[in-house]
């Protein structure tokens, strides 16, 4: 129900509508919002400029951004359609949030196929960018887990997609950055869980020889994923903490998750991010797990989402706010790549707070445009400092094609066209997919303009 | 009226051992963004839903919704409420579907456009037809219902508009302040019998209805958790967020030759 008290006209401008998660860049849009299935193409009628469906923004860069045009915000369009216990399939909403599925489905005994660091993303952002988890090795990524979905079209045609219905409207749009159309409604095949306890086990590693020993020796584990210290030279160089779960297999309670109750509620200043702290922060990390080797039991929450706990952590980069990079090398160049890129990373004094090291595994991604490949995947994030973290992103991207990578265009804010074309050959047969209506900031930087309109 | 889901009745459910707590609840404007927001408070508490819009798919992605959150049993109908002589009909077959009703709420209602309404009558009658006098019909009928079984309550979405009408919006404010005097009488007639009216008065709320407004609103969810405690607690008026209740204190008050000249 409507009731305005205060005048729109007088009311003081609100804030900026949207922003990426690395809050870099920032460009105005309009916020369109979409809260029934229905609501797509008509609310296109009357816009000038191009659109783009969003989520959560919980992508770092400009893929869920699009300047000075029309951001249909799908978080509305978070109804659950139906469920099937038998087999686990739940039909959604795209705008659903992962945190909603998950507090529908822990209690009944089901989890996510496929989680990233955050539950604070929608099934609709889950499947354009094809994301992935800590178990990608064992289950692939998100799309591997989506029987079918709705498409919708700028020009009001309905598709059914699934592997064997449009399976190349399917292919194009997971990982398709949401420009193939608006996601109205998609399945998900939940796996079932008797416990919200996850079995973990911490282990450290002094460089990537021991990294690589460890994957081999816990391959059998389903979530696998590592810590690894970008700042440290010399005897500490690469070190991290290896760290896997599994579901316990011990029945216990399976209650939904207390909402998050800590939230940064300003920017830290500029300096609150240097070498020093970042050093200071990564030997507390390592050194938190004082034996070489921790086991434990823990709750699910603080194994997969340790960041949740916090919301907006990321203004603790301050107003410049911070890129991610984010490579995949496959197995061929993963080792000697990996120390190269960590050997010019520490090199730049750059620190990073988090990064995250991880074996990737032989399941391929369904979507034409997904990321992951077999190999090894490296993410960290950078503060912004204009003079030196774009160059060196840029050497980092050139180091990551000469190993035969790619990075992960949900990361992205730095790529540059020449290196998103050759890590993407495939990117002119995707453009075929496009919606002539839907446009991104990233894809007009990555392509030179690929606006039609 | 269509019905859309009618598996299991209600009957069936109310005689599961579970059924003496689970609310009966009959939700007009079901795919209102409070009422929604309301409903699954509701739904996760197990109620028995008879929900009624006019958009089918809209009600038909809400009532699926309801029921996967734990409503006990979803019922629909899809009727466009300003037809008020179909509301007789339409009440019956809710309350029947229902096994009886513990609480109606009324949440349907159109912002309008009160540009056009200045200058088009008929539009301006549109907005106090569907925001009054389809709710008079609506709680004529359900009041007397109630006033029979000496029980149930009657929760209505009026809005702090209706306080003072304002040169922005005072077709929709006399509306809600004609709905607001008519829920005050019912009150005081229909409360010797048992039966409860609540006036909810919210102040503006993030809502698909109010997207377009570039102000500060309350979040939905917060604003349905409100309401529901306050259905639970049968109070008569509810302002919420509960800052307008001062606000509009000092509205009511600011003298009327100061008033017509402010620009709100």
């Amino acid at each position: 129900m409507p009731h305005s008290v205060v005048d729109p006209q007088t009311a003081k401008a609100a804030p900026p509508a949207f922003e990426s998660w690395g809050r870099y860049p920032r460009y105005d849009a309009k916020i369109v919002p979409l809260n029934w299935q229905c609501d797509f193409p008509g609310v296109l009628s009357g816009l000038e400029t191009a659109a783009l469906p969003v989520g959560l923004g919980r992508s770092y860069g400009d893929v869920c951004l699009l300047k000075d045009g029309n951001l249909l915000l799908t978080t509305g369009m978070d109804r659950l359609l139906d469920f099937d216990p038998a087999t686990g399939i739940l039909t959604a909403e795209a705008g659903v949030s992962l945190a909603q599925i998950l507090d529908f489905a822990v209690p009944r005994g089901f989890f996510l196929p496929v989680t990233p660091g955050t539950k604070y993303v929608t099934l609709g952002g889950a499947i354009a960018n094809d994301i992935h988890g800590k178990n990608h090795e064992a289950a692939g990524s998100f799309g591997n887990h989506v029987p079918s979905f709705e498409l919708v079209r700028s020009d009001g045609s309905r598709r059914l997609c699934s592997p064997t219905e449009n399976p190349d409207w399917f292919a194009a749009t997971i990982g398709g950055m949401g420009l193939t159309g608006v996601i109205t409604w998609a399945q998900l095949k939940l796996r079932p869980i008797v416990s919200r306890k996850i079995d973990y086990e911490g282990i450290q590693f002094h460089g990537i020889d021991e990294f690589l020993d460890l994957k081999q020796r816990y391959q059998h584990v389903e979530y696998t994923v590592s810590w690894v210290d970008c700042a440290s030279t010399g005897r500490n160089f690469a070190r991290g903490v290896f760290m896997l779960g599994e579901h316990s297999k011990d029945p216990g309670e399976l209650k939904p998750s207390p909402e998050p109750k800590l939230s940064v509620p300003f920017d830290f200043p500029g300096f609150a991010l240097n070498h020093t702290t970042v050093s200071l922060f990564n030997s507390v990390f390592f050194h938190k797990q004082m034996k070489a080797h921790v086991k434990t039991v823990q709750d699910y929450e603080p194994f997969f989402y340790p960041l949740d706990a916090v919301l907006h952590w990321n203004r603790g980069y301050g107003k410049r706010g911070l890129v991610q990079f984010q490579y995949a090398i496959p197995w061929q160049h993963a080792k000697e790549g990996t120390i190269e890129i960590l050997r010019e990373i520490a090199k730049s004094g750059l620190a990073s707070f988090l990064a995250v090291l991880k074996a990737f595994g032989e399941i391929p991604s369904l979507g034409m445009m997904s990321f992951p490949q077999a190999g090894i995947m490296l993410a960290l994030d950078f503060p912004i400092k204009p003079d030196l973290t774009f160059p060196l992103l840029k050497r980092l991207g050139d180091m990551t094609l000469e190993f035969g990578g790619r990075l992960y265009s949900a990361k992205d804010a730095a790529m540059t066209p020449a290196q998103f074309q050759a890590f993407y050959p495939q990117w002119r047969q995707f453009a075929q997919y496009r919606d002539p209506r839907l446009n991104s900031s990233f894809w007009e930087r990555v392509t030179g303009g690929g606006s039609t309109l | 009226m269509s019905t859309l889901a009618t598996e299991p009745t209600a009957a069936a459910i109310a005689a599961s051992p579970n059924a003496k707590i689970a609310k009966k609840i009959l939700v007009l404007g079901a795919t209102s963004g409070i009422a929604e927001a309301t409903c699954r408070i509701w739904a996760a508490e197990g109620a028995q839903m008879f929900l009624v819009a006019r958009n089918p798919e809209k009600l038909a992605a809400v009532a699926a919704d309801l029921k996967l959150r734990g409503a006990s049993y979803v019922g629909t109908a899809v009727a466009d409420l300003d037809d008020t002589d179909k509301h007789a009909e339409l009440l019956t077959h809710a309350v029947n579907s229902l096994t009886g009703m513990d609480i109606a709420y009324l949440a349907h209602g159109i912002l309008g456009d009160q540009a056009r309404g200045e200058q088009d009558f008929e539009h301006a009658a549109q907005i106090i037809y569907t925001n009054f006098l389809a709710p008079v019909s609506l709680l004529t009928w359900l009041a007397n219902y109630c006033v029979q079984r000496h029980a149930g309550v009657l929760a209505v979405l009026s809005s702090v508009a209706g306080e003072r009408g304002r040169k922005s919006n005072y077709i929709y404010a006399s509306s809600k302040a004609g709905l607001t005097a008519f829920l005050s009488g019912l009150r005081n007639r229909v409360d010797r019998e048992g039966v409860t009216v609540i006036t909810i008065k919210p102040g503006p709320v993030n809502t698909s209805m109010t997207a377009h407004m570039n102000i500060r609103k309350a979040d939905v969810k917060k604003v349905a958790a409100t309401i529901v405690k306050a259905i639970d607690k049968r109070v008569d008026t509810l302002y919420v967020p509960i800052i307008f209740l001062p606000i509009m204190f000092i509205v009511r008050h600011i003298p009327e030759r100061i008033f017509k000249k402010l620009n709100l």
